[in-house]
């Protein structure tokens, strides 16, 4: 009889994370083709707010504890290693985030089981569990067995839609009573990045603008669009030149490498120079008037419109998905 | 301050990667390895973190082909010690490796006590485990990845991490430790051929044989596809309302909203 | 001179003095011809006058710690217009530079990325190398290459980098492709076994680079065998005429345009196509200034049909570089950040001046260059940049 599925329900600032959602939902998916039970494993200082949005699982697994009250991913995961030693679940997923990426990485140790990495899919196929990975930064994709339990699969975002597993609750919820050790690892606190202007090598959202912007008076245009998305806006050389933006906005040959999650060109033509700095952005994503713009030969969607069309559409339709 | 700085070598991918004849592991005929970006800045802060506190910078590489012009380059830069580990089993995983190496650092002549393990936080290879937080619960050291800035203090290191929005968030831990960079402090420097001949010509590689270790955990890979890449944009048709509405979507298929 | 300098042994800046390029070093004038015909010359700290002053004078560390001298695009400029003879660019100039480069605490970023990919790659784009010959399939004529030849061909056509895999580069080599076909020319290139001849890089300082290249074209080089060399890059043939032969080197070398140039008669009569044009030419720096070659790209350009040629304020000699030689293809972030001019802008200002329509040119260097300027200043409605042997295509259709 295999174990239990776990999904690690990471929260921020009082909330379950919408990776933490993600999860769930392909968790839920894999307990019903088991026939386990799903299970979300809380950790915190003071949890008891979160289990009325965690409907999607069976059963809330809580430990509360000072030591869990930080993000330190070396106390989660001995924490959840101890539990799992007692409970053997098949398999814990855990989202891949800035926020669980440590514990991603020590779980498995701590528990002395494997681990899949960036899993995008994952499925039960005559009763066990099947994991589809994207691996060598995307050029690959790989089927893999995952062994029997314990095992842990770390989920990347995006693997099911959030919505899915935002079921409100509350479950039943087991209270766990123990010893966390703190560790050596001190939180000190968080902090705002420092004024200044932004660093778009370190942003998961670009929106890029080219020539086609028009005018400076546009930029704002994409500034908004930016601000919706959470990211920020760059620029390709012409852009700058005009002083349209300033030159740490640059993308290309002469000005930065940037590598985002998501790429949205935006009138940006593709020349060369510029498609050697972005290339390689997981997502990309251009509106340009002219359907032969070179820019559509890296893009993965092209949209051969005006983008003074197209983005104030774009900007409403993810204003009413209340993404403001 | 004594660092050690953990390379290993992974495929390439400016070059196109082929999938071997047995469906489940890359084609190793056109394969090139590069050394992963997140450890060449390991070395970098590493050898930033020497400029402000002293002290040594060895360099250990997992065998590989090219893995000696890596530590040779390291060595220009100003490592001070270069070392290869060997004998690591044709497809040992990520928990057999960071056992191993775990295993064998405490055999290599004059290497511990180091009191900074410093490895890339990531790698793209890193299908069943990575290397920085194996290697911490191995050799029982603290662990934290996704490091973008780490100074000394007190004995110990303040090291700040990044979050979504661009929140950092920070953190003090004992030494000795193990990071797992993301970026250093400043790009990876560049090392004039010249340099790194003079390397290649007056320093030296100690090669030492990792010693074997236990059982590791392993998965198994069913089948590796190449993902069909149409080499030109999906065009999306329709009216702008249409078009936003598509691309509205594909955000959310994707995780980004 | 070039030849017998650089065969005589590896030379440094601490016995150049002693050596007979140095005495002639010596015998500057302190004129300042060079400062003034240098086109950084009015934001460079250390003109080559004053590189020699401080030479002299024993002060030349001073240039060496410092990045100054990166704004030297070598431009054959001040090695053109020395009273004295002085060749600039072919001794002082590399052996500073190469110092200021071993030097320097931190080496632009995108100067750097094209060092590594230089190295890793044997392309600065970073390109796969495996590509290199991609744009074979876009040719429409046979382009055979020499590992599948299998016997000795008349010429190997190195096509270099950006004619390689730049986009608009390509269309230059598919252009010298269809020539060499219509003339009927034995020729093979190398394709994914052709490495950068790294000019540039030796120019921008990275001699040790430089010498790592060399070291596996001529490896190439000695497995097959042909009668000459043409090449598409007036920077390989700088190399390959002055600098592989210390290498051992020997085979005759030739840039395409005046390859064409001596085989326009036979072309003539597959010139049908009226451009209906006016065309104006940019010396490029190497090939007219530094080799002399003014009059075989316009003799091409006037054999063309409808074609009236029209000459920018600059021209011959006096020719104002497009600031990409020298490691200028990847310093604009550099030079910006500093305030100074894009050299191709005040390029392409002079050839919208002469109102021509197309702005021809020699180099694969010149047309992302040059493109770039005639958007960035938005004549992009009125001039076309082209290389001549895309014009000469052109005609032939």
């Amino acid at each position: 009889m295999p174990g239990n599925i776990w999904v690690v329900a990471e929260h921020w600032q009082g909330s379950p994370t919408d990776a933490a959602f993600e999860a769930l939902a392909l968790g839920r998916e894999l307990a019903d083709g088991l026939g386990v039970a799903l299970e979300a494993v809380v950790l915190g200082s003071d949890t008891g707010g979160l289990a009325a949005a965690l409907g999607a699982a069976d059963r809330i697994v809580a430990v509360d504890h000072p030591a869990l009250s930080d993000p330190i991913g070396d106390v989660a995961a001995r924490t959840i290693a101890a539990l799992a030693a007692e409970r053997r679940p098949e398999v814990v997923l855990v989202p891949i985030t800035n926020l669980g990426w440590d514990l991603i990485g020590l779980l498995p140790a701590r528990i002395g089981c494997p681990m899949v990495n960036f899993v995008q899919d994952a499925s039960v196929v005559d009763g066990r569990i099947e994991a589809a990975s994207l691996v060598y930064g995307g050029k690959m994709s790989t089927r893999v067995a995952v062994p029997a339990g314990p095992a842990v699969l770390a989920v990347l975002p995006g693997t099911r839609p959030a919505e899915a597993g935002r079921i409100t609750g509350p479950p039943p919820v087991d209270r766990v009573a123990m010893d966390v050790d703190p560790g050596l690892i001190e939180f000190c606190g968080y902090r705002e990045p420092e004024a200044g202007d932004v660093d778009i090598t370190r942003q998961d959202v670009l929106v890029a603008i080219g020539r086609g912007i028009g005018g400076q008076g546009n930029v704002e245009l994409a500034e908004e669009l930016a601000e919706l998305l959470g990211g920020a806006v760059c620029g390709s050389r012409p852009v700058i030149d005009q002083g349209w933006l300033p030159m740490s906005r640059q993308v290309g040959k002469s000005g930065h490498q940037v590598k985002p999650k998501l790429y949205l060109a935006l009138g940006v033509s593709g020349a060369p120079e510029h498609v050697e700095g972005m290339r390689d952005a997981e997502l990309i994503i251009a509106v340009n008037s002219d359907p032969d713009a070179p820019i559509f030969r890296v893009a993965h969607y092209g949209v051969g419109a005006d983008l003074l069309d197209v983005v104030p559409e774009l900007i409403d339709r993810l204003e009413a998905a209340g993404k403001r | 301050m004594k660092i050690l700085v953990l390379l290993k070598m992974v495929p390439d991918v400016v070059e196109e990667l082929e999938v071997a004849p047995d469906g489940r592991a890359l084609d190793t005929e056109f394969l090139r390895l590069i050394v992963n970006e997140r450890d060449d800045h390991a070395l970098e802060q590493a050898l930033l973190l020497r400029e402000d506190a002293g002290g040594e910078v060895v360099v250990a590489g997992l065998d590989a082909p090219e893995v000696d012009d890596v530590l040779f380059s390291a060595l220009a830069k100003g490592a001070d010690r270069a070392i290869k580990l060997t004998g690591f089993p044709e497809g040992s995983g990520a928990p057999a490796v960071a056992g191993m190496v775990a295993g064998t650092l405490p055999s290599i002549d004059g290497l511990l006590p180091v009191d900074l393990i410093l490895t890339g936080c990531q790698a793209l290879d890193d299908l069943d485990g990575m290397i920085g937080p194996l290697l911490a619960a191995a050799l029982d050291l603290p662990y934290l990845g996704l490091v973008a800035a780490a100074t000394v203090e007190d004995g110990g290191m303040l090291v700040s991490k990044e979050y979504s929005g661009g929140v950092l968030g920070d953190f003090r831990v004992e030494l000795p430790a193990v990071l797992g960079i993301q970026a250093a402090a400043k790009p990876p420097r560049y090392v004039p051929i010249a340099k790194v001949r003079q390397a290649m010509s007056t320093g030296t590689i100690e090669g030492v044989a990792a010693s074997p270790a236990g059982p590791a955990p392993s998965i198994e890979v069913i089948e590796m596809t190449k993902p069909e890449s149409a080499g030109h944009a999906e065009m999306i048709t329709g009216s702008p309302s249409e078009a936003a509405a598509r691309i509205a979507a594909v955000l959310t298929d994707r995780g980004l909203l | 001179m070039t030849q017998a300098v650089l065969d005589s042994g590896v030379m440094t800046l601490d016995d150049l003095l002693e050596r007979p390029e140095g005495e002639r070093l010596m015998s500057c004038i302190q004129c300042g011809i060079c400062a003034a015909t240098c086109p950084y010359g009015d934001v460079m700290e250390h003109t080559p006058r004053t590189l020699i002053a401080k030479l002299r004078a024993g002060l030349l560390d001073e240039v060496l710690t410092g990045d100054d001298l990166l704004n030297c695009v070598t431009c054959y400029a001040c090695w053109a217009k020395c009273p004295r003879g002085i060749a600039l660019t072919d001794v002082l100039l590399p052996l500073v530079k190469e110092q200021v480069l071993l030097n320097l605490p931190e080496v632009p970023a995108e100067l750097q990325a094209a060092f590594e990919a230089t190295l890793r790659y044997g392309n600065p784009m970073g390109e796969s190398p495996r590509k290199r010959a991609a744009w074979v399939e876009e040719a429409g004529v046979e382009v055979p290459l020499m590992k599948d030849v299998g016997r000795p061909v008349d010429v190997l056509w190195i096509v270099e980098c950006y004619a390689s895999y730049y986009p608009r580069g390509r269309e230059n080599a598919v252009a010298t492709a269809r020539l060499l076909d219509a003339l009927g020319v034995d020729f093979a290139i190398l394709g994914p076994e052709e490495r950068c001849l790294g000019e540039c890089v030796r120019l921008a300082g990275e001699t040790g680079l430089f010498d790592t290249m060399r070291e596996q074209n001529m490896a190439t080089f000695d497995k097959y065998e042909f009668g000459k060399v043409i090449t598409s890059d007036p920077h390989a043939f700088d190399a390959m005429a002055h600098l592989y032969p210390a290498a051992g080197f020997r085979t005759p070398v030739e840039h395409v345009t005046p390859f064409i140039s001596r085989h326009i008669e036979d072309l003539l009569p597959r010139l049908t196509r009226e451009l209906n044009a006016t065309i104006t030419y940019h010396d490029t720096c190497v090939l007219g200034r530094r080799g002399g070659l003014f009059d075989e790209p316009r003799s091409i350009l006037t054999a063309l049909p409808g074609v009236e040629l029209v000459e920018m304020t600059h021209n011959g000699v006096n020719t104002i570089c497009c600031g990409g030689g020298g490691g200028g293809m990847w310093l604009d972030a550099f030079y910006k950040a500093r305030g100074h001019d894009r050299l191709s802008d005040r390029r392409v200002e002079e050839a919208a001046a002469t109102g021509a329509d197309i702005l021809a040119v020699s180099c694969p260097f010149e047309v992302p260059r040059f493109e770039d300027s005639v958007k960035v200043l938005g004549y992009d409605d009125r001039i076309e940049v082209r290389d001549i042997t895309e014009l000469v295509a052109r005609a032939m259709e």
